[in-house]
């Protein structure tokens, strides 16, 4: 078990999501960085869809009760096991009684924790990530420990990786959305020469933006929307869906973000800017 | 023969989106339900693809890999084209039991004085529909019902509540139908459902789907509870009538 001496200020299992069952109105959930999770299952020669920790804005302390290995990845914070600091995509081996602490946020949103054959939280509909009411806790808060498998032996084929990461990222890359072709010429040009700054409003349903472009009186029927899709509203406000959106909409989807460019987005904050280029 | 011109669209990296024309109707949702059934049988394994219906929309959401779109797109066109008549999955009407009290009801008083009608006819028009399941979405089982009577047509509450209560039955606009679980929400409540429409626990979750039909019936306070106990235990029997295709 890994026992949960302070939960952070949002902390989260997740791993790449829940499969089939948008029909019935369940979000897909899954890592919001999810470039940066996959990397780092990599790293520990894991499953694609291994749970990991994932780690808002302040992170948690840690106590090991089994020998494992680990990887780090995502925000930068300050990060010490027992009192050795801890570097970004290296392999470590932690023994019973370690403990890991998460200090202050120096860099991006979204700091990720993986662990040798992942975390064995509860699966329900086929995915360990947490959302609330389909799983029974939204966050760590309230959890003393979180099971995972003991490992003594491991030699990693990498034990260090460069990865170029999501963090000094800016620009988002878009597809055209299904209602792209109403956006008039103002509003096109609105959206790809500017910059726009991320709103307070966000979190892992969306992100909302600071600045509003010209808005869109269309009304449509309902219809399936995805993570990263842009909606439009009428008051001309961008809100982008991630991983916890919900799977269905009725205002329009001007735009569609890259898989990457949704990792990206993940990692920043309210007042961070990002600008839009379309693939 | 297939009887719509449709148009079909790449939705992002890993999603196609298969239009038809922009009407609520019954002919077009068979269609589409229609095509879900074709594709499942002949081209699109469920395992690696989700089908999301909506009104007169099919979403396809491949599961890992970036799709071909330039492959997809002639094919899709082409299966419709060629799909025939299909004999959709079984489709079901629902009888979900609906507790109309004053204490659920919370907008039934001022939704009485709003339409000009007394609270019983509103609850009997309410209970008389039948209503089909258009889409599944916003949160996990809250369905889309369309057929609301224009006589009930009234619009969403000026602010919504910060909380209204798993079951809660709502009227706004067009729409009728039941919070699944408690959320905020800006429609009119006139009455609570004892059946829960989504249950993580069961291998299907939410046992109704895009195309089925739901009628409301009225139920007394202590029906009620015990609907509500029933259900908990599990011993609950939801009436259903298989539909024709």
């Amino acid at each position: 078990m890994l026992n949960i001496i302070k939960s952070g200020f949002f902390t989260t299992v997740q791993d790449s999501g829940r499969f089939g069952y948008r029909d019935k109105g369940v979000p897909v959930a899954g890592a919001m960085d999810s470039f940066t999770a996959s990397k780092l299952n990599t790293l520990l020669e894991n499953e694609e869809n291994s749970a990991v920790l994932e780690i808002t804005m302040t992170g948690p302390t840690l106590e090991f009760e089994e020998d494992t290995y680990i990887v780090l990845g995502g925000a930068e914070m300050s990060v010490t096991l027992n009192d050795m600091a801890v570097e970004h995509y290296k392999v470590y081996k932690v023994n019973s009684g370690d403990i890991l602490s998460y200090g202050k946020l120096l860099k991006g949103f979204r700091a990720y924790l993986a662990i040798k054959d992942g975390f064995k939280t509860s699966l329900v509909l086929g995915s360990r990530s947490f959302f609330k009411p389909i799983t029974e806790h939204d966050s760590i808060k309230k959890i003393p420990a979180l099971p995972y498998n003991k490992y003594k032996e491991f030699s990693p084929k990498i034990t260090k990786l460069k990865v170029d990461s999501v963090l000094d990222k800016s620009q988002l890359e878009v597809f055209k959305g299904p209602e792209y072709n109403l956006l008039t010429d103002k509003q096109l040009s609105q959206i790809f020469y500017n910059e726009f700054s991320v709103a307070n409003e966000n979190n892992r349903m969306a992100y909302q933006l600071s600045e509003a472009i010209e808005g869109n009186t269309l009304s449509m029927l309902t219809s399936a929307t995805l993570p990263g899709t842009i909606q439009l509203t009428p008051a001309g406000k961008l809100i982008i869906l991630m991983k916890d959106g919900q799977t269905t909409g009725g205002y329009p989807r001007i735009l569609q973000l890259s898989d990457m460019a949704m990792s990206i987005l993940a990692q920043k904050r309210p007042g961070d800017l990002i600008r839009f280029k379309l693939k | 023969m297939s009887n719509f011109n449709i148009s079909v669209r790449q939705f992002g990296a890993h999603a196609i989106l298969v239009e038809w024309p922009n009407k609520v109707e019954e002919t077009i949702l068979n269609e589409i339900l229609q095509f879900i059934q074709y594709l499942k049988e002949n081209h699109l394994d469920e395992k690696e693809w989700e089908f999301v219906p909506a009104y007169n929309s099919l979403t396809l959401i491949c599961k890992d890999t970036l799709l071909d779109f330039d492959y997809f797109k002639p094919k899709i066109k082409e299966w419709y084209a060629i799909k025939g008549k299909i004999e959709p999955a079984t489709r079901y009407l629902w009888r979900l039991p609906v507790c109309y009290d004053l204490k659920f009801g919370l907008d039934l008083e001022e939704l009485s004085e709003k339409l000009g009608r007394s609270i019983a006819d509103i609850t009997a028009l309410h209970s008389k529909g039948i209503y089909t399941v258009y889409g599944i979405g916003f949160l996990p089982g809250f369905m889309y019902l369309g057929g609301v009577p224009e006589t009930l047509e009234v619009p969403r509450k000026s602010s919504p509540r910060p909380k209204v209560l798993m079951g809660s039955v709502g009227l706004a606009g067009k729409q009728t139908g039941i919070y699944p679980q408690d959320s905020p929400g800006g429609w009119n409540i006139i009455g609570k459902c004892p059946i829960p429409m989504f249950d993580v626990n069961k291998e299907n979750p939410c046992f109704v789907k895009v195309g089925d039909k739901i009628q409301f019936y009225p139920i007394s306070m202590a029906e009620y509870q015990l609907h509500k106990i029933e259900s908990e235990v599990g011993i609950y029997n939801i009436e259903k009538i298989v539909l024709n295709a």
